[in-house]
């Protein structure tokens, strides 16, 4: 029925974040940007699995010949997130210590390495 | 239990959850803790050496997680929707590296780290990104490639960034963190990607599926771009001088260790998944980010004034001579002359030694930084009176990796100047070029930091940190005498498993 815009959407977000990453300078907003690519990969991984009108696959609860959504895509999708929140509790954490040091979260004036 | 069928998994879970550990015997006790960590040590040392030996005399290791029996790669109806590891030679190697580098790292840091400076943090991050690396070279699933690849990352940029007490520490960590997220996101959207075309995630069984559609062309773009962020090439290299640079020296051993598993996950991606594609711009592709590497690396390490990031630098450009190699192999891997095989043998063989010498020096530094209180060559000056071991090990490190004969940077280096200079002599030029600047470099800071009038008082470096220092420079020194031997017996089956290898590999998996 909507065809391939699920797909769409979320490369639309992956772009979104990856502009924010390249074009904002605000630690936290950077952090944000991230967010937004990562949910734009969870949601693809989440509509590959999709199958029209499946059910929820627990084999023991789902009625007999019915369709079931695929279930690996949302257990990869679990262990994604789970990362995710790892990655950016540890980020958030050093925004913070940076900012504890600086006075500053403005990724121009924070910086004294420079690669 | 039979040990040696366990053997791969054991190697990554027994670190895993020691390292979790380790915390909680801290609160017991410092000498509990450090029994336990030797403990854990020893037992995945040992596990990774049995795996690694069962690999080099009988063939491919490959063990199903739950399942009956490990040997039941495929479901009932023959389906290989299980989740494998597959150890091959070049795993085994590289498995190798990452628990040398762990060993050497831990020996180091029981006399460096402070125990007020957070020595159990440092010690359990060490640990759990330990694990991670072996479980990036003994998987057979693109699945748990990202999430080991993940669990390097967190540990990794845990061990940059944990002295919250000094400012650039966590800069360096949230760069990195930045980059390695990225990176881990272009792989979660690779492997997504080809989940919704082929609903695999084995790599084996991928292999076997690929059709070299729009797809998975830009798939591997996705993978490649990740990938190499993590490794450091030369675009997307921002954050190595400053991780190098900042990280206490131990962790930064492993942090070395940790971009060498990453070129692995980027081989066994390009020969193992894609080596059916066959197709020589992929390999020019990685033979050109290997050039722009090691060139532009080695002439960002001209300019810098601070001890940590000239050696940083340096290794950056070891990871261009890396890529060239094994970009040379990947170019020619469908006519298949003996050239390619050269350069991709010189390619691997230069990891294990980047890691020996780039990890002396850099320990090396550590030791400096410890004993004259400083990095800045600005500031520093006939260390060379009072450091003798030091002097000499850095000495040594340096001359390696510059390429010197006899030591065992020469001899890998001179296998990918053979092997490149077949496919264009203007690569090996560059790549000789690189090697003369880095001489150049290494001679300055070796100078600046070592020789000269006696300008402060240093204190004595610990025998602890002069024996994993003396580890390594026996290592660059037996690898540098004789390379015929290690090239035979060590890194030409892990060459061939690139070179011929995949189909070997497949059929490990599938059983047939």
């Amino acid at each position: 029925m909507i065809g391939n815009v699920p797909f769409v959407v979320c490369m639309v977000l992956v772009l979104l974040g990856l502009a924010a990453l390249l074009f904002r300078r605000n630690l936290i907003k950077v952090v944000i940007g991230l967010k937004i690519i990562e949910n734009g990969v969870n949601l693809y991984l989440v509509a590959t699995g999709y199958v029209q009108g499946g059910v929820v696959p627990i084999w023991t609860y789902a009625p007999p010949d019915a369709a079931m959504v695929l279930p690996t895509p949302q257990a990869l999708t679990l262990t994604s997130i789970v990362i995710g929140l790892a990655t950016t509790a540890l980020m958030l954490a050093f925004a913070v210590v940076i900012h504890r040091h600086k006075g500053s979260l403005d990724g121009r004036k924070v910086v004294e390495l420079s690669g | 239990m039979n040990l040696a069928l366990h053997a791969p998994i054991l190697a990554i879970a027994v670190p895993l959850l020691g390292g979790f550990a380790l915390p909680l015997w801290a609160k017991f006790g410092r000498p509990l803790r450090d029994l336990w960590l030797l403990l854990v040590s020893a037992a995945t040392a040992s596990l990774v050496g049995l795996v690694a030996f069962q690999v080099y005399t009988g063939g491919i290791q490959v063990y199903t997680l739950g399942a009956a029996w490990p040997t039941d790669t495929l479901a009932p109806g023959g389906f290989p929707i299980r989740i494998v590891l597959a150890v091959d030679a070049l795993g085994a190697l590289v498995g190798l590296i990452a628990t040398l580098a762990a060993l050497v790292g831990f020996a180091y840091a029981a006399r460096y780290l402070a125990e007020e400076e957070g020595k159990t943090l440092a010690l359990t991050l060490g640990t759990l990104l330990w694990a991670g690396m072996l479980g990036m070279a003994f998987t057979g699933d693109l699945f748990n490639l990202f999430v080991f690849f993940e669990v390097t990352s967190i540990a990794a940029c845990g061990l940059i960034g944990y002295r919250t007490w000094t400012s650039r520490g966590p800069e360096a960590a949230f760069k990195t963190m930045v980059l390695y997220t990225v990176g881990g996101l272009f792989v979660l959207l690779a492997i997504a990607l080809l989940y919704g075309e082929y609903g695999a995630l084995n790599l084996a069984h991928l292999a076997r599926l690929l059709r070299g559609s729009t797809v998975d062309r830009v798939t591997l773009a996705l993978l490649l771009g990740g990938l190499l962020m993590k490794v450091g090439a030369v675009p997307v290299h921002m954050w190595a001088p400053d991780a190098y640079g900042e990280a206490p020296a131990q962790g930064v051993i492993l942090l070395v260790a940790n971009t060498q598993v990453s070129l692995y996950a980027l081989f066994r991606i390009l020969f193992t998944l894609y080596g059916g594609l066959a197709d020589p711009g992929i390999g020019w592709l990685v033979v050109a980010m290997g050039t722009l590497t090691l060139l532009v690396a080695s002439l960002m390490a001209v300019v810098q004034m601070d001890l940590g990031r000239l050696i940083a630098f340096g290794a950056v450009s070891q990871i261009g001579y890396m890529l060239l190699g094994v970009g040379v192999g990947l170019t020619v891997l469908a006519s298949r002359p003996a050239y390619g095989l050269l350069a991709l043998q010189g390619g691997i063989f230069h990891m294990l030694n980047d890691a020996l010498a780039i990890g002396l020096l850099f320990l090396a530094v550590g030791a400096v930084e410890k004993a004259a209180g400083g990095r800045n060559l600005g500031a520093l000056g006939g260390l060379g009176h009072d450091l003798k071991w030091t002097a000499a090990f850095f000495f040594l490190g340096a001359l390696a990796l510059a390429g010197i004969p006899p030591l065992n940077g020469f001899a890998s280096k001179l296998m990918i100047y053979q092997g490149s200079f077949l496919l264009s002599p203007i690569l090996s030029a560059l790549a000789i070029l690189a090697s003369i600047l880095l001489l150049a470099v290494f001679v300055r800071a070796f100078q600046g930091a070592f020789l000269g009038p006696r300008m402060l008082q240093p204190e004595p470096v610990p025998s602890s940190m002069l024996l994993a220092m003396g580890a390594l420079a026996l290592g660059v020194l037996v690898l540098g005498l004789f390379p015929d031997l290690v090239v035979r017996h060590v890194v030409a089956p892990a060459a061939d498993a690139l070179w011929t290898g995949r189909e070997v590999y497949l059929r490990a998996v599938f059983g047939r």
